[in-house]
């Protein structure tokens, strides 16, 4: 029986769920429009004063993207749970966890993504410098696929459970924690005149971490909530 | 020949069987019977290796489907009670995915055929979320046309099936089996597969 080598089992589910998505564009608007709100939020409620909005700028827009990527962690597998398509895909002859890792990159480039695309936009309602925002893409670029990756555990495992969406919240928050602190450091390091290399390298550091266990993690998650 | 030994089951406290054996060899039809909440799904499950047995072993060509793992699932193929399709597809897109998730790429040509010998012609195109129930199981049924993995479990394949597919069902089943492939599965509908003795397995 002939079987897909490994890259082309990636491209296909990447492109399967980049073609759901098209067919539902709503999902991914939603998650859109929830950062852009919550961002533009902060600067009508605490006022004009410039140097304070700065000052804060990069907290805000990191914790924005990372309850934005909450919000939309619910729909990287229960979908597929509830039509019986992951069942299908746990008998794929192959690994799982290149599979999960292909809905993990497809779930970032529909929601991580377009975060780290508008990021910029936003950041100047907060009077940014251009080095700032330069810098706030880049770690969110090397952050928001970290989110995905957690939050692709966190949503295999509390599969099928009622009430999973915010128990999920509760098990993946804690653990972004140092993605937000390096990503939101990096931005405050390069504004007071610091070089962010450290937080960038330590941001990478995670992704690849994350890059290494997370799609195996997963799997195996996956694997017990089919039980 | 997929050979169980001393299988036990349950889920959750409660035990739902124990020492169940039996051997299947190619060419054989293998009916699991039972009422509702007897196991059978769980059984069809456990032989696909979603659930982990209690006690006992399921092997594959004489070796622990476990060992086996990736191998194994190649000579599988598994229809639950999920139709396992995608309502934003349309049916075509459907009987291609899932085909080359479970690695025989199809072209769109052999897709076609397939569905249209499921009875579905004229709705290749057409989005699954307006096919109804039974059209819904054809879609998810033309896998088995497309597939070469020689052991099909199938659970309830005939559920909003009209007369007509039924037959059809029963024809592929032969041809199947002619063709030295192995079949289990569970229906609460008659069956007649021609030519083929079914072999039955109760769950009490």
């Amino acid at each position: 029986m002939s079987k897909l080598s490994l890259l082309s089992l990636l491209g296909l589910v990447i492109s399967r769920d980049l073609t759901l998505a098209m067919r539902r564009r709503a999902d991914v608007l939603t998650t859109l429009i929830f950062f852009v709100l919550v961002v533009s939020l902060f600067p009508l409620a605490v006022g004009t004063e410039m140097d304070m909005l700065r000052k804060m700028a990069p907290g805000v827009v990191w914790v924005a993207a990372l309850l934005a990527s909450m919000l939309s962690l619910g729909r990287m597998f229960s979908a597929d749970y509830l039509d019986g398509t992951l069942e299908q895909m746990l008998l794929v002859p192959q690994s799982l966890s290149m599979l999960v890792l292909g809905k993990i990159v497809a779930h970032w480039m529909l929601s991580g993504l377009p975060l780290v695309l508008i990021a910029p936009v936003l950041g100047l309602q907060f009077d940014m410098s251009g080095e700032a925002l330069l810098v706030l893409v880049v770690a969110l670029l090397i952050g928001t696929p970290v989110l995905s990756m957690i939050g692709a555990f966190g949503a295999a495992l509390t599969l099928g459970l009622r009430g999973g969406g915010v128990l999920v919240s509760l098990l993946v928050l804690p653990l972004c924690i140092p993605v937000l602190i390096f990503g939101a450091g990096a931005v405050t390091a390069v504004t007071s005149g610091v070089s962010p290399a450290s937080n960038l390298s330590l941001l990478g550091a995670f992704l690849l971490m994350s890059l290494l266990f997370t799609p195996w993690v997963s799997a195996q998650a996956l694997r017990i909530s089919m039980e | 020949m997929l050979e169980v030994s001393d299988l036990a089951c349950a889920r959750g406290e409660h035990q739902l069987f124990a020492n169940l054996s039996f051997a299947l060899s190619a060419g054989e039809l293998l009916q699991v019977q039972g009422e509702n909440g007897s196991g059978k799904t769980t059984l069809l499950r456990t032989l696909c290796g979603f659930i982990q047995p209690l006690a006992g072993e399921i092997r594959w060509q004489g070796q622990n489907i476990r060992e086996l793992d990736e191998e194994y699932r190649a000579d599988l193929i598994y229809l639950g009670h999920l139709n396992a399709i995608k309502d934003e597809l349309n049916a075509l897109e459907n009987l291609r995915i899932s085909c080359a998730l479970s690695g025989s790429a199809v072209s769109d040509s052999a897709a076609i055929s397939a569905l249209r010998r499921m009875g579905l012609r004229g709705r290749e195109t057409f989005p699954v979320k307006v096919l109804s129930q039974g059209q819904r199981r054809r879609v998810a049924l033309a896998r088995l046309l497309i597939s070469k993995a020689p052991l099909w479990i199938l659970d309830e394949p005939l559920t909003a099936l009209d007369v007509g597919a039924v037959g059809l069902m029963q024809d592929l089943i032969a041809e199947h089996l002619n063709n030295q492939g192995m079949v289990i599965f569970t229906t609460h509908q008659a069956l007649d597969v021609s030519g083929v003795e079914t072999r039955r397995l109760a769950l009490s």
